[in-house]
């Protein structure tokens, strides 16, 4: 019998019906990634990537194909596959805390209410939000949100972090704020991350491998480039070393040669 | 020992710069003196109350003026000795006891309230029972619509069931239910009550649900990602989520019911605020019901005011 991976998902197919019969999302998707790696999945729009991560929540069933965490079958949603949301889906009628305490209520069982508390300020404090613990969302910008979308994640202990194109809606400065962010947390916690993005650069900074899918339907994955860059990672010393660049560009050839923009390709 | 120049520094320059008079150098104006200050004009202090009181008025100004404007209005259209309908000096001086003795009949102490049962009661004694009713009816209606509203927004068995008898329900007219109220209850009273409810319900219902209906697929995930159990969801997530709507709904309802009531009293006579219309109505004493109709529209609004507010504290709060 062979050993299955920390996370590991075997033929994956999701089919969606809709009006002209079923639509094929993914088509046998096999992914393993070991524990405390970090995977970017990169693709062009409407190729199936947040479907996979949903797939790895909970929130979509696969039709074929099953996915196993630690060796356990996966079948629906659960806080140790926490979700940072694209769109942060913190609940605007709770404040910062409030938001991340909700979180920690679910899974910190048998901890106190001041252990509690400690544990929300503790991880606002990493991603450098305890300041505005009593401020409802609303109050706050986009890559704050953001960072508190984090925060109430890696509250979790979650034994796989999805991350759906989390910086997807931020500026250019924001965004590499964040990623910094990312970055130190994973020097920190070294969590098992799966990470959707848009953004090559992105991928290749922060991931240990960069899963390049092909264009939907029926997307497959069709390179699966391990980025072996030193950790701690820092932005300015890793754009003068070659293996970022290669690794950059065997994504953008990948993504603008192989398998172009369907979207470029109409226009 | 020379003495300092008065002019400072400036001194040797200046008497290159001054001109000769009969009466000697004028020297320069010494720059220094010059102040180099911007002359802003100085408000006077406004105390924050009356800037207050300034905004109101501001604001309550143009309110006044039609409300005058409207009375010249009326009084002139109305105001010769053949009109048929009164004018506003007419209303003043024929309702006059109503207007200045609107709680004749009412007893209102610290602790204790009682309206005189039947016999010649304010018109305030008689909005007081009819708010009474609402007060009973609105409740239950509110209650019971937020209820089946979150039960036809969460499951679409109960939607597709339900939804059809509501749409059908709601179009019925308030007036429309009294004969069936009267049958069910043989009594003024509770047909009064059912009455109301039966009013305000519908778009307390149908707002919830479609409150529910409505919560964004964001909060759903965020549910099951942190697989929050059914009742966490209704409380931390549904509830808050929802609250909008259903002031939507309550607001509408408590409207309604309001116009229900009215239409009800008339028809059935005793107490309350409709009753004292048809009375007036019967009576031909026209400018009562004049007075009658500005304090309707008046507690109406007050109503309308009471549950926006209330849904604005509970939507800050949740």
């Amino acid at each position: 019998m062979k050993q299955r991976s920390y996370l590991a998902l075997e033929g994956i197919t999701v089919e969606f019906p809709t009006k002209a019969g079923r639509f094929r999302a993914l088509d046998g998707i096999d992914l393993e990634v070991d524990k405390g790696q970090f995977v970017a999945l990169i693709g062009h729009s409407g190729c199936g990537k947040s479907t996979l991560l949903n797939a790895v929540a909970g929130l979509v069933k696969p039709t074929r194909g099953a996915i196993f965490l630690d060796g356990q079958i996966v079948d629906a949603p659960g806080p140790d596959r926490a979700v940072v949301f694209q769109d942060h889906s913190l609940l605007p009628w709770l404040t910062v805390e409030e938001n991340v305490r909700l979180a920690v209520d679910k899974t910190a069982g048998g901890k106190s209410k001041s252990e509690r508390k400690e544990w929300v300020m503790h991880n606002l404090e990493l991603v450098q939000m305890g300041h505005a613990a009593a401020r409802r969302p609303g109050e706050l910008s986009g890559g704050m949100k953001q960072r508190v979308g984090i925060a109430r994640a890696i509250a979790m202990n979650p034994r796989v972090l999805l991350m759906d194109e989390p910086f997807g809606a931020l500026d250019a400065l924001t965004r590499a704020a964040l990623q910094d962010v990312v970055m130190d947390l994973q020097a920190r916690l070294n969590n098992t991350v799966l990470m959707i993005t848009h953004d090559v650069d992105e991928a290749v900074l922060l991931a240990d491998r960069v899963v390049m899918m092909t264009n939907g339907p029926a997307a497959r994955i069709g390179e699966d480039r391990a980025v072996s860059l030193a950790r701690p990672r820092n932005r300015l010393e890793a754009i003068d070393v070659p293996e970022y660049a290669d690794a950059r560009s065997a994504v953008i050839h990948f993504l603008h040669e192989r398998y172009r923009n369907p979207a470029t390709l109409a226009a | 020992m020379a003495s300092p120049s008065p002019n400072g520094k400036k001194g040797p320059s200046a008497s290159a710069g001054g001109s000769t008079t009969e009466l000697g150098v004028i020297l320069p104006y010494p720059e220094e003196a010059i102040a180099r200050r911007s002359f802003e004009p100085v408000a006077a202090p406004v105390h924050p109350l009356m800037r207050r009181m300034r905004g109101m008025a501001a604001s309550m100004l143009p309110t006044l003026v039609m409300l005058v404007g409207l009375l010249a209005f009326w009084q002139l259209l109305c105001g010769s000795p053949d009109a048929v309908f009164p004018s506003p000096l007419k209303v003043w001086q024929e309702s006059h006891d109503v207007i200045v003795h609107p709680f004749k009949g009412v007893d209102i102490g610290l602790t204790h309230f009682s309206i005189q049962n039947g016999g010649d009661v304010g018109i305030a004694g008689h909005v007081l029972t009819s708010l009474s009713r609402v007060l009973i009816g609105y409740s239950m209606a509110a209650v019971v619509g937020v209820a089946l509203g979150i039960l036809i927004g969460q499951s679409v068995f109960a939607f597709r069931a339900l939804d059809p008898l509501f749409q059908v329900l709601r179009t019925v007219p308030p007036l429309a239910w009294l004969p069936i109220s009267l049958a069910i209850f043989q009594q003024a009273q509770p047909s009064a009550i059912f009455l109301i409810f039966i009013t305000a319900i519908w778009p307390v219902i149908l707002n919830t649900a479609a409150g529910v209906q409505t919560i964004p697929a964001a909060y759903r995930n965020v549910a099951k990602v942190l697989a929050l159990n059914p009742f966490e969801y209704f409380t931390r997530i549904m509830l808050p989520a929802t609250v909008p709507h259903m002031f939507t709904g309550l607001r509408i309802g408590v409207g309604m019911s309001w116009l229900a009531i009215v239409a009800a009293e008339m028809v059935q006579g005793g107490t309350g605020v409709g009753f004292f219309i048809w009375d007036s109505y019967n009576s031909s004493l026209l400018t009562d019901t004049i007075v009658a109709l500005i304090w309707i529209g008046i507690v109406g609004f007050a109503l309308d005011r009471i549950v926006a507010f209330a849904g604005r504290v509970i939507g800050r709060a949740s």
